[in-house]
């Protein structure tokens, strides 16, 4: 792995993004409306905004990265530039780590754009600090992004890429613990564990065992997804 | 022609894409420091050859050296640079950060991306974005990438597809002046007052090697005299 491919990378595909100011407002500003939606629907009841604000400050960013990543990284294969980079002294972990780097600084964005409307403006009140709010709503947006990278493999399509987003995202938001308590479900999807601990955090705790676990699950589950994604990368194909 | 003086030996080569043979059993090689073109029908395996020697097309039997090593190879990624049909570039981005970016991933230094730009006769364009731009300059800026890196070899795909013919000279000028210094260019192309530009010519035929030799060489051996009416005696006599 290169430090200059990595880095050259990662400016790269920042620069792909600046211009396309639609797809940023987008990243941004959906999951600010879904939250502002969720304080409407919720109003008559704050303590279920309360419930489920947090956690959705995770979600929505796990979502958008998921479609935007893999979309991007599709394109990427299809385009014959991947073709050109592997031709390159440009290794496959630089490539995807460019990628991660990327999108994880607009994740970081994202993530934080959307808490400071949540925790300012929405009035969402959390038990656990708030900075862990953020760093763990960070976490699943950058999950969402290493799942991203790697579902875009097998894609052929644009139109596919965006069809794996309810293949690859609605099972694991059906299990994840937002609508049933997670202890009465099995934990196999990753997104259940940067889930528990976002919402463990917003409840304050505890923060035994279980949650050291969570966290770790998530770290992992994201460096597995990253590696896993440089290795669908073909120096060679059919 | 002696190995050694050969930039690419493809021998025995057999290639399987989509379940159809695109290359059997084929052997040939490429002259250092020439301009090689590689010509034949539209389906007949050149870019599927040309795909081999820069390492990226999977192979079936045989074997591809390129500069001495197995094609592919982590230390060729450096000395050969591969120019697709379609541009491989950002269409997104503009020329100069393009070029950019391919220079810094080769690890050259940034004043050759201007290099680059002005020996395709992109000098006016660096600020464009490569999407705005025509076919034809599209092409150039995926040219220029390639030489980011001052490669040994230069495996070129129909380059000149949608060019001018005042562009399309100067391009043949810039290849036989990279020729000139040492650089290795295999050219695919289907336009045949190309191909008399060429050193040598390779003609392929459903993935297989019909002839070659040189322009003249070609003439002399088929009693043509032009080298359309070569390639249609070559292949009415394969028939």
């Amino acid at each position: 792995m290169s430090v200059r491919c990595t880095r050259a990378t990662a400016l790269r595909v920042l620069t792909q993004l600046r211009r396309d100011p639609r797809t940023i407002l987008l990243i941004i500003g959906v999951p600010c409306l879904l939250e502002v939606l969720l304080k409407e629907i919720f109003a008559g009841t704050p303590a279920l905004f309360e419930h489920v604000g947090a956690p959705l400050l995770g979600l929505f960013p796990f979502i958008s990265m998921f479609v935007v990543t893999s979309v991007t990284m599709l394109r990427e294969r299809t385009s014959g530039t991947l073709e050109r980079l592997m031709s390159m002294p440009a290794g496959k972990l630089d490539i995807v780590g460019g990628y991660a780097i990327a999108f994880a600084s607009v994740a970081v964005v994202q993530a934080t754009v959307v808490s400071i409307l949540a925790f300012g403006v929405l009035d969402l009140r959390v038990a656990g600090p708030r900075w862990g709010v953020v760093l763990l709503a960070v976490a699943n947006a950058t999950l969402g992004m290493a799942l991203g990278l790697f579902v875009s493999a097998f894609a052929t399509t644009e139109f596919q890429a965006v069809e794996f987003m309810p293949a690859f995202v609605f099972p694991q938001l059906l299990l994840c613990g937002l609508f049933v308590a997670r202890s009465d479900m099995a934990d196999a999807l990753p997104l259940s564990y940067a889930y528990d601990a976002l919402a463990r955090d917003a409840a304050g705790g505890p923060y035994g065992g279980r949650f050291a676990g969570d966290v770790a699950v998530t770290v992992g589950a994201i460096v597995v997804a990253l590696t896993l994604g440089a290795v669908t990368l073909r120096r060679r194909t059919r | 022609m002696e190995p050694e003086s050969a930039a690419v030996i493809v021998d025995r080569l057999r290639v399987v894409r989509g379940g159809t043979t695109a290359i059997d059993d084929l052997s040939l090689s490429v002259a250092a420091g020439s301009v090689t073109g590689l010509l034949g029908p539209s389906g007949s395996g050149k870019s599927t050859l040309l795909r081999a020697i820069v390492g990226v097309q999977r192979i079936e039997a045989g074997t591809v050296k390129v500069l001495g090593a197995e094609a592919g190879s982590a230390i060729l990624r450096r000395r050969v640079a591969y120019v697709t049909q379609a541009p491989s570039v950002y269409m997104d981005l503009s020329v100069a950060e393009n070029l950019r970016y391919f220079a810094r991933l080769l690890g050259v230094p940034a004043r050759r991306t201007d290099q680059a730009i002005e020996a395709v006769a992109l000098g006016g364009f660096s600020n464009r974005i490569v999407g705005s731009l025509s076919g034809g300059e599209r092409t150039r800026v995926s040219l220029a990438s390639a030489l980011l890196g001052d490669p040994e070899l230069l495996v070129l795909d129909e380059p000149t597809v949608g060019l001018d013919p005042l562009l399309r000279r100067d391009l043949w000028d810039l290849f036989h002046s990279l020729a000139a210094a040492g650089v290795t260019l295999f050219v695919s192309s289907h336009v045949m007052d190309e191909a008399d530009r060429c050193d040598e010519l390779l003609l392929l035929r459903d993935g297989a090697l019909l002839a070659s030799g040189s322009p003249d060489e070609l003439r002399a051996s088929t009693g043509a005299r032009s080298l359309d009416d070569v390639f249609l005696r070559l292949i009415e006599a394969s028939a």
